[in-house]
């Protein structure tokens, strides 16, 4: 059954889907994903069977996009993943709103700690990468200030500071994940050239951030 | 609440890891299957397939899914 080749799936499940040849698949996707899942993500197996449900409807709604370039199940696979994943994340998420995660706070004073753009150096390091590190998280912290936009700022806070999801921001800022990446992109390339401008390099964040034992 | 240096360093070093060509999300989706297919094999993927490599590094979405893939082809 794993022998069938791709012309051979791609024939069996286009217009009426064959049922056995369905039914294999169904098998495969059910069986990578409780594989890829269990140990590491919390999932019923009635989850994995939505999910696997789930993906062979995009997998049949989508037949006509695959070009070959893999083996059909690893391009089935890949699908069921990403349905996997899309779920997990939008439970794990749900009852989480971007302004619960960032505050409107553009305000100068951070003494109180209480804007997710403050940053304290960890304190077990020497006094001197704590100066250092201190110092780049405050250049950082006015670059995202000043030089971001506000959606910006918000996605990359969210996303790179508060571990939300891509996808999970991006639908609440009514966006999709690729044009949510391509504005963090511009956001990071932008921070780059800042930090670059004020002279800081790679070598000076490495110092900082990795201390010899 | 304050953010861990940890949040910072990885916040630091994606912005100097930044380039000025880097693919969507959409296009590294794609390409995942064959890329999986090529790392599995032992392939040199990051020279074969540079754009997918640099953006699984900087995307932890893309980044889970392409591990999630490659742990359930291990198992077929
Ligand atoms: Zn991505």
């Amino acid at each position: 059954m794993e022998d069938r080749n791709n012309e051979e799936w791609v024939r069996a499940l286009g217009g009426v889907p064959d049922s056995g040849v369905l039914a294999a698949l169904r098998e495969t996707l059910l069986r990578g994903l409780r594989y890829a899942l269990k140990q590491r993500y919390h999932v019923t197996e009635s989850d994995l069977e939505d999910f696997v449900q789930d993906a062979l409807v995009r997998v049949l709604d989508n037949l006509d996009t695959f070009r070959g370039e893999s083996k059909f199940t690893t391009w089935a696979q890949k699908i069921a993943v990403r349905v996997a994943f899309s779920e997990l994340r939008r439970k794990r998420w749900e009852n989480i709103s971007l302004q619960d995660l960032v505050p409107d706070d553009t305000s100068e004073d951070d003494s109180s700690g209480a804007s997710p753009l403050s940053w304290m150096p960890s304190s077990e390091l020497t006094p001197e990468h704590q100066i250092t590190q201190h110092s780049l998280g405050a250049l950082l912290q006015d670059l995202i200030r000043e030089e971001l936009t506000d959606l910006q700022r918000q996605a990359m806070t969210a996303i790179a500071l508060k571990g939300m999801p891509l996808e999970e921001v991006a639908r609440r800022m009514g966006t999709n994940r690729n044009a949510l990446y391509k504005l963090l992109h511009d956001a990071r390339q932008r921070l780059k050239q800042r930090l670059e401008a004020h002279g800081v390099t790679v070598d000076d964040v490495m110092a900082a951030f990795s201390p010899e034992p | 609440m304050s953010t861990e240096p940890e949040k910072l360093r990885n916040l630091m070093r994606s912005i100097f890891m930044t380039h000025r060509d880097e693919i969507g999300c959409d296009t590294c989706f794609d390409q995942m299957d064959l890329f999986a297919e090529l790392t599995l094999a032992g392939k040199d993927v990051a020279s074969a397939m540079p754009h997918v490599y640099r953006h699984l590094q900087m995307c932890k979405a893309c980044r889970e899914e392409f591990e999630a893939l490659l742990s359930a082809l291990k198992l077929l």
